[in-house]
């Protein structure tokens, strides 16, 4: 028997990401790296453990393996309480009925409704797995707490240009909701959706079965239960982050969110003592610098070998940049081998690449040029040595 | 391993000549490599064999060594059964709690001893730093019918370090039997350093401690095995690999370099024979524009805003805007203000270095500045 918990969390990581590309080819969108040795994941799940949320489930629908095993039984995140976890929720099937993909972000939860009850929660945070940003989801609880209201959903104010391309909120001056639009094309407000939800339990239990059996219902959070809630009178409020958000879920928001740790004084703080970013930690040895290379204005993991010069970038555990080779302007993810000479300029590199001898890549084949699109290689590929890649192609393994 | 192992890490010896940095910490909770402690080997060492049962001896200062080993998850030996095992002076009528010696120590551990139902001790040291699995140690063992195996390294003649070391040489015959031991000899021709590892079943072992003792002898080298040599078969097993002696600062600074060779790095930390500690959540590195970095490890979490040139930086060390270091060591948490020049030098942890100070050692006497001081 469980014990009773204030607060479940459901994290949402069955999203492909396909925006991502060739990144997410091989693994979901919360697995893919971020500022050298991040996953995306690793910022939910480690605001769940400083807001004192010990009760996470992840939901897993999109090519669950990697992501599983990262997560294991949520230790890195110092989940595993003796009462509370880091709990892997695959779609199954249920006693009698047909097993069943997650059809939508409510029916995930809809489908995990038993796990969620054993814990008899006041709250369900419902989170994504999309996001980097560090927020205290305690203070997100007790403004609900002090509105009394049934669903709070945490909103970030855009620029009134961008807001078209996030769910808005319209709401009072009191901050409640009284419309949402999904990417409105004229938007009304700024106040755009961070993902993150709280929902009084037995409010959103019955709008979660209500939903199930309509069959109508794209069964998706946005879509369908925050209209519905809306119409049904329920008090449903904003609540205004003022912190770091970003949404990494495009080739070039990923890219900027890494160049940005870049800078003196990144928008994120990672060195907050009491608020650490938790997350596997690799067995490797710091990193080497030889004699002949050269490093400026970049973020480099531990278990990397610098033989050549890499300016502005971000290196991931175990990377290797052989003589002579030049990395600027790029991201290169986790034992990625840079061969002597290779010249790479705005790419994104996935894990376990080889560049080989000489080859040219991104940006490096017309250096003159001022915006130029990223080149990404995808993981484990082999770039022959001497051959290009453009700016803005994409190369997949292909096996 | 071909035989069911545990292992005993005798982290209390005492080497004066590492000065300052053993004041506060045992020297097997010193830090080395960027982000490792001695420790670390032989214990990485005994789990990458398949032991899964440790005790570690500690006598004193053990506090920071309690600190990282934790409860022994880090290395996998946080288990039901076996696992890590601290075994700390216990103070009795026969014994204060201060060991005459090793063998005095292991009795005062007897317990551990006669406890744990598995038939062989692996038996480490942590001042000598290698990276090796004991299985082919184990193999040589009972090939040889041996009763005691001794770990050692080949030195080339001249380079025996002199002085008060605590350097064992072992006499070793062509056909791999132990002759001879020296202790710190003042001039020698046995080039056979031991590494002070040994592999030893059981029941012999808890029998030479008990004859030892009774005998008013606490010495490990110096009695046990010595009176034992004809007595018993005690064979010698070379080590090939790099071996690194934690016998005095200038040694433990160049340690801490030799982690820049690639064949060194190679050979303590190949991929199949990892090197386990206890991990921090560290942010990666951080260069600056203004950053210039060559020949160096560098941990996690250091920000460099200056120059670095053969240096190893432990974690989280701030390097000022235009300060310069060169051939020092810096340990976790230290901070070079602006302008600083470090030459040879060996900061502990969270050390401050004031904005344009001057600070240069010799190689062979770097300066050490202690744990927390402002400079």
């Amino acid at each position: 028997m469980h014990r009773k918990k204030k607060t479940v969390a459901m994290l949402l990581a069955g999203g492909q990401g396909s925006r991502l590309g060739v990144l997410t080819a091989e693994k979901a969108k919360p697995a893919v790296t971020y500022g050298g040795k991040y996953r995306i994941i690793d910022f939910p799940l480690s605001n769940c453990t400083f807001s004192g949320i010990d009760t996470v489930g992840v939901l897993t629908q999109y090519l669950p393996l990697e992501l599983n095993t990262y997560i294991g039984t949520g230790s890195p995140w110092d989940l595993d309480t003796m009462t509370g976890g880091a709990y892997v929720l695959p779609p199954f099937s249920g006693g009698g009925e047909s097993g069943e993909w997650y059809s939508g972000t409510a029916n995930a939860i809809y489908q995990n409704m038993g796990f969620i009850e054993q814990f008899d929660p006041d709250f369900l945070l419902v989170l994504s797995g999309d996001h980097i940003y560090k927020m205290n989801y305690k203070w997100m609880i007790t403004a609900h707490q002090e509105k009394g209201a049934d669903a709070t959903i945490a909103v970030i104010p855009v620029d009134l240009s961008e807001a078209s391309r996030f769910g808005i909120m319209n709401t009072d001056e009191d901050m409640r909701i009284i419309e949402f639009e999904e990417k409105p094309e004229h938007p009304k407000n700024n106040l755009a959706s961070m993902g993150v939800y709280l929902f009084s339990w037995k409010v959103i239990r019955k709008h979660l079965i209500e939903d199930a059996e309509n069959p109508a219902s794209d069964n998706d959070f946005g879509k369908n239960i925050i209209p519905a809630m809306l119409a049904a009178g329920e008090k449903l409020y904003a609540y205004e982050f003022g912190g770091y958000w970003k949404d990494v879920g495009t080739i070039q928001s990923l890219w900027e969110a890494n160049m940005e740790l870049l800078t003196d004084s990144p928008p994120i703080n990672l060195y907050d003592e009491p608020w650490r970013i938790f997350s596997r930690n690799p067995n490797v040895p710091p990193h080497v610098v030889d004699a002949d290379a050269r490093v400026k204005g970049s973020l480099i993991c531990e278990g990397c070998e610098i033989f050549g010069t890499v300016e502005n970038s971000v290196l991931s555990t175990g990377v290797i940049v052989e003589k002579g080779a030049t990395v600027c302007d790029s991201i290169v993810m986790a034992d990625t081998r840079i061969c002597e000479d290779a010249r790479v300029d705005m790419a994104i590199i996935d894990e376990e690449a080889v560049i080989g001898k000489g080859a040219v890549i991104g940006k490096a084949n017309d250096p003159g040029q001022e915006e130029k699109e990223i080149a990404v290689i995808g993981r484990g590929v082999e770039v022959a040595p001497g051959d290009k890649v453009l700016p803005g192609t994409e190369v997949r393994h292909d096996s | 391993m071909i035989r069911d192992a545990f292992g005993i890490i005798y982290a209390a010896e005492e080497v004066p000549n590492l000065r300052e940095l053993i004041d506060l910490r045992t020297i097997a909770a010193l830090p080395i490599g960027g982000k490792y402690r001695a420790i670390d080997f032989p214990l990485s060492n005994m789990v990458n064999s398949d032991i899964r049962s440790v005790g570690v001896i500690v006598s004193r200062n053990y506090n920071s060594l309690m600190d990282h080993l934790g409860s022994g998850k880090e290395w996998d030996l946080s288990r039901k059964s076996d696992g890590l095992f601290i075994l700390t002076p216990f103070a009795r009528r026969e014994n204060p709690g201060v060991y005459r010696g090793e063998v005095e120590a292991l009795r005062s551990s007897i317990d551990f001893l006669r406890k744990t139902r598995h038939e062989y001790c692996v038996l480490a040291g942590a001042s000598s730093i290698f990276s090796l699995t004991y299985d082919e140690m184990m193999r040589f063992h009972i090939d040889n019918g041996a009763d005691i195996t001794a770990l050692y390294q080949r030195v080339p003649s001249g380079d025996q370090a002199e002085g008060q070391n605590n350097e064992v040489f072992l006499d070793v015959s062509k056909e791999g039997r132990v002759q001879g031991i020296e202790i710190d000899p003042v001039s020698t021709t046995l080039t056979a350093r031991s590494l002070k590892s040994y592999i030893v079943r059981r029941d012999t072992l808890i029998y030479l401690i008990d004859d030892c003792y009774s005998k008013g002898e606490y010495r490990f080298h110096e009695n046990l095995l010595r009176n034992n040599l004809s007595r018993l078969k005690i064979m010698g097993f070379e080590h090939k690999g790099y071996v690194g002696v934690l016998r005095s600062v200038p040694a433990y600074f160049d340690i801490n370099m030799d982690m820049l060779d690639p064949t060194v790095r190679e050979e303590l930390f190949s991929s199949n024979n990892l090197i386990y500690t206890k991990t921090k959540d560290s942010v990666p590195a951080k260069y600056t524009q203004a950053a210039d970095v060559k020949q160096s490890l560098i941990a996690n979490e250091c920000i460099i805003e200056g120059t670095v040139e053969n240096a190893v930086l432990f974690r989280n060390v701030h390097v000022g805007h235009g300060s310069k270091i060169k051939n020092s060591i810096i340990l976790a948490g230290s901070v070079v203000g602006e302008g600083a020049e470090l030459e040879y030098v060996i900061l502990d942890k969270d050390v401050s270095i004031r904005p344009g100070s001057r600070l240069v050692g010799t190689r062979n006497y770097p300066v050490v500045i202690r744990k927390g001081a402002m400079v």
